[in-house]
């Protein structure tokens, strides 16, 4: 039964007046983790007309106009700033922000940490596939130290962002990462993310075999999905394991989930009331 | 044909509280039923450096909106003084505060001791810009005393009404006493 | 004591300072969200509203930078607030993709800019007019826009009310051109009686949400903006889209666009243009001027005129889109154009492509202090004889 639900699921949120194919190359990841959206929605049986999906530039920022949502495709990195307008205004909807890692990360990367520090009640999904793949493979702030890149032909010598880590430093409501492998569990933590009050991070760590997979010979999308498989512990294997045994692998599952914080709108209303107090 | 027109330079070092004072006296002419322009100049730092306020009073419309030759000049600094003092129309009024300020461009200066008096009055050199405006208003009547009265009473933060109508009156005085000859 | 304002007789008016006015008006035109940076001259504007704005229950936030702030304000203004963000010169540059996206997009909104000398950090507190350009061709590409400069502090609280009248109207953003003068200056002004002031509201739409087209070819040239979370699910991007707000690449949906978004302004110049004429009927010399620089220039015309000097002036409100027709109308009688600005000339290049360069007679300054009657009134002298 379940599996017959699914296949028609996805139809009743795609949009039908808008041209498929979608922008995305055989065998990537963003479709999945649009799937995983999809289905959350529809889990948590929310109305469309109260659902926005925002995003901004890459791959990634492709993603709402497929869905029969509120859709905006906004400017690179700024997709959490344009959200944040929004949710004040329209303080019940339920906006998720889709972004790649170089959307959130780089250009929109102080969006990001301003948003967590807010608590703002946003859902940021981003899609870290360690790369600029609409450009071509660029080096991103993911992008793994010694790989090479469209512009990293020598090997990269930066270091990598720790996205969730990131966010909850920031201090974000709810925070979990997984990959496009472990679909159910996205889906889960997506689900989980929509229904917090704050600010919430899922992390899908997906990949991209049209440029930084060929480049460095890392196989073809199949291979790719595979070393998510194997690369990837949990939260609870990760606690076991020593910091070198850590090296290279993805920490899958929820990282906080913080029931102390209000929401930023929600303090806002507060300050609605006391300033009208005290104008009588 | 343009209308009477009063321009007023008030200056200082920030902190002084010249803007403010600059506020204070627009204040009051728009209860004497004037028109009126108040602008200012400042640095960066939200105390210290030079800071100056200009106040263009008027019975009609005002265009330009900045001192061009000011007809009453206060300075409460040195720095003021030697920037500004020499600046007035040769019939122009030049009020200095003479705690802060002992050299003058001019012998025809009138010289009070604004902070001495605020200290004395109120017991706070801050209210030194209330004091001076007290000395404007009495030896000029550019605005009525009634107003400027009740435009520091309107504005003075609450429970500090009292202390900045004794600092303006205590310029008044000030004022009656160089109009008598002494200082 | 405070700066803050306090109202004093209300027959006789109130001291208000530009900023304020600004802010005040932005709530009287029915401003009910505000994002911005700190930045001086403009952040007057931001701290009134963060106090004013939760009292009307409006909102106010102080985003993590200048880029941030326009963004979340197209936001807002998605979720049908109408929506401000005020600036300088350095966050101006900084919001210019954004507005080109709010012009693409064809989201109300209206931004600020309180003039400071540029460029880079230039002078922070010194009046400058140096972004007339910038207002209109700051962003990339080919987009209309509308500009108003304010001359004085009742006129930033009246063109505070219309840029708002003018975003809802046309879907589109307005830019407030104030300079530091305007903006810090206090002056007594008589607000108006709240309802005596003209509001427009967003259109909305009949139609029910499937055959809604947010970029509908419209008669009008301006199909109604359905606000988010209203049952209107739709798309909005910055590439070029289709009527529905589809990306597109066809020609045939592309130029239809192109044309219309023009023609919704370029018809409309009539409610656009915002001018006043002073003693230009028997003049041979005319003097265009805006802003802080229009208050000397009216200075130096009524002096010119005690002296004989048959001269005049055209005080622009409206800038950009600059009005040709105005100005062209009046040169035809004029022998000499005077364009005083704070800058090195920029609406002069537009005043010389209306009337011809031999006519036209530039008097700058770009060096943060303003110009006086007496720098026009040479420049008068000089001509006339």
């Amino acid at each position: 039964m379940k599996q017959q639900r699914e296949s028609r699921v996805h139809e009743r949120y795609l949009r039908h007046s808008k041209k498929f194919p979608n922008v995305w190359c055989a065998g990537c990841g963003i479709g999945i983790v649009l799937g995983a959206i999809i289905r959350a929605v529809d889990a948590l049986q929310l109305d469309k007309n109260d659902v926005a999906m925002i995003s901004g530039i890459g791959c990634t920022g492709r993603m709402p106009v497929y869905v029969d949502f509120n859709t905006m495709h906004t400017t690179h990195g700024r997709a959490l700033a344009f959200a944040t307008g929004l949710k004040m205004v329209r303080p019940d909807m339920k906006i998720i922000v889709v972004m790649g890692d170089g959307d959130a990360l780089a250009i929109g990367g102080n969006h990001f940490i301003h948003a967590a520090r807010r608590n703002i009640g946003l859902t940021a999904i981003v899609v870290n596939n360690a790369t600029y793949g609409m450009t071509g493979g660029q080096y991103s702030p993911t992008t793994p130290l010694g790989a090479r890149a469209a512009t990293a032909p020598y090997g990269h010598i930066e270091h990598p962002f720790p996205i969730a880590e990131l966010a909850v430093t920031a201090g974000a409501s709810y925070v979990a990462r997984s990959t496009v492998y472990h679909v159910i569990e996205l889906e889960k933590f997506i689900a989980q993310a929509i229904q917090k009050d704050g600010f919430a991070l899922v992390e899908a760590v997906s990949y991209c075999h049209t440029t930084l997979g060929r480049i460095n010979r890392w196989g073809r999308a199949p291979d790719m999905m595979r070393r998510l498989k194997e690369q990837s512990v949990t939260v609870r294997q990760a606690e076991k394991m020593s910091a070198n045994d850590l090296k290279g692998k993805i920490v899958r599952g929820v990282l906080t989930d913080r029931q102390d914080m209000i929401e930023y709108t929600k303090l806002y209303d507060q300050i609605i009331e006391r300033a009208q107090e005290e104008v009588g | 044909m343009m209308a009477a027109q009063y321009q007023v330079r008030l200056a200082g070092t920030g902190g002084q509280g010249a803007i403010l004072a600059g506020i204070l006296l627009a204040e009051a002419a728009i209860r004497d039923g004037k028109n009126v322009t108040q602008t200012q100049s400042y640095g960066p730092e939200a105390r210290g450096g030079a800071s100056r306020s200009e106040v263009v009073i008027s019975d009609g419309e005002i265009y330009y909106p900045k001192v061009l030759q000011a007809d009453i000049t206060l300075c409460m600094s040195q720095e003021a003084c030697d920037r500004y003092g020499g600046e007035r129309s040769r019939s122009g009024l030049l009020i200095l505060d003479s705690d802060h300020v002992s050299r003058a461009p001019t012998t025809m200066a009138v010289r009070v001791p604004l902070t001495s008096l605020a200290k004395q009055v109120t017991g706070r050199e801050i209210t030194a810009n209330v004091v001076g405006l007290g000395v404007l208003v009495g030896l000029t009547g550019i605005v009525s005393r009634e107003a400027m009265e009740e435009a520091v009473r309107a504005r003075a933060p609450r429970g500090t009404a009292e202390m900045n109508l004794k600092a303006l009156r205590a310029g008044f005085e000030a004022a009656e006493r160089v109009r008598s000859g002494g200082a | 004591m405070t700066t803050n304002a306090n109202p004093s007789d209300e027959t006789n008016g109130v001291l208000m300072q530009g900023d304020e006015a600004c802010a005040e008006g932005a709530i009287a035109a029915g401003c009910r969200f505000f994002a911005g940076y700190p930045i001086t001259p403009a952040t007057e504007i931001a701290e009134v509203l963060s106090r004013r704005l939760p009292q009307v229950g409006g909102k106010f936030i102080q985003m993590e930078d200048e880029i941030g702030s326009i963004a979340a304000v197209i936001g807002a203004s998605v979720g049908g607030a109408k929506a401000m963000t005020a600036t300088s010169g350095p966050g101006f540059s900084l919001m210019q993709e954004n507005i080109g996206y709010a012009a693409m997009a064809e989201i109300p909104c209206v931004i600020v800019d309180v003039q400071r000398l540029g460029p880079s950090t230039g002078r922070p507190t010194s009046p400058s007019q140096g972004d007339v350009m910038q207002a209109r061709w700051g962003t990339h590409g080919d987009h209309p826009i509308i500009a108003l400069s304010p001359s004085s502090v009742r006129e930033t609280f009246d063109l505070t009310v219309r840029a708002f009248n003018f975003a809802e109207r046309y879907r589109t953003p307005v830019i407030l051109l104030m300079d530091e003068v305007i903006g810090h200056m206090r002056e007594r002004i008589v607000l108006p009686d709240p309802d005596t002031i003209e509001l427009v509201e967003r259109a909305g739409t009949t139609v029910p949400p499937e055959w809604y087209k947010p970029y509908e070819n419209f008669p009008l040239d301006v199909p109604p903006l359905v606000p988010f979370g209203e049952g209107y699910r739709y798309h909005i991007t910055g590439l070029h889209h289709d009527e529905r707000g589809y990306p597109t690449n066809r020609l045939d949906e592309v130029r239809p666009w192109l044309e219309r978004v023009f023609r919704k302004i370029e018809s409309s110049i009539s409610d656009i243009m915002i001018y006043e004429e002073d003693e230009v009927q028997d003049a041979d010399t005319l003097v265009i001027a805006y802003g802080v620089t229009a208050r000397a220039a009216r200075q130096a015309v009524e002096q010119a005129r005690q002296h004989g000097h048959k001269v005049g002036l055209i005080k622009l409100s409206t800038i950009w889109p600059f009005p040709e027709e105005v100005v062209e109308r009046a040169a035809d009688r004029l022998h000499r154009v005077i364009v005083p600005e704070l800058n090195r000339g920029q609406l002069a290049l537009e005043v010389e492509r209306v009337v011809g360069r031999h006519k036209v007679r530039r008097v700058n300054r770009a060096d943060g202090s303003i110009l006086s009657p007496d720098d026009i009134l040479d420049a008068i002298k000089e001509w006339s004889r």
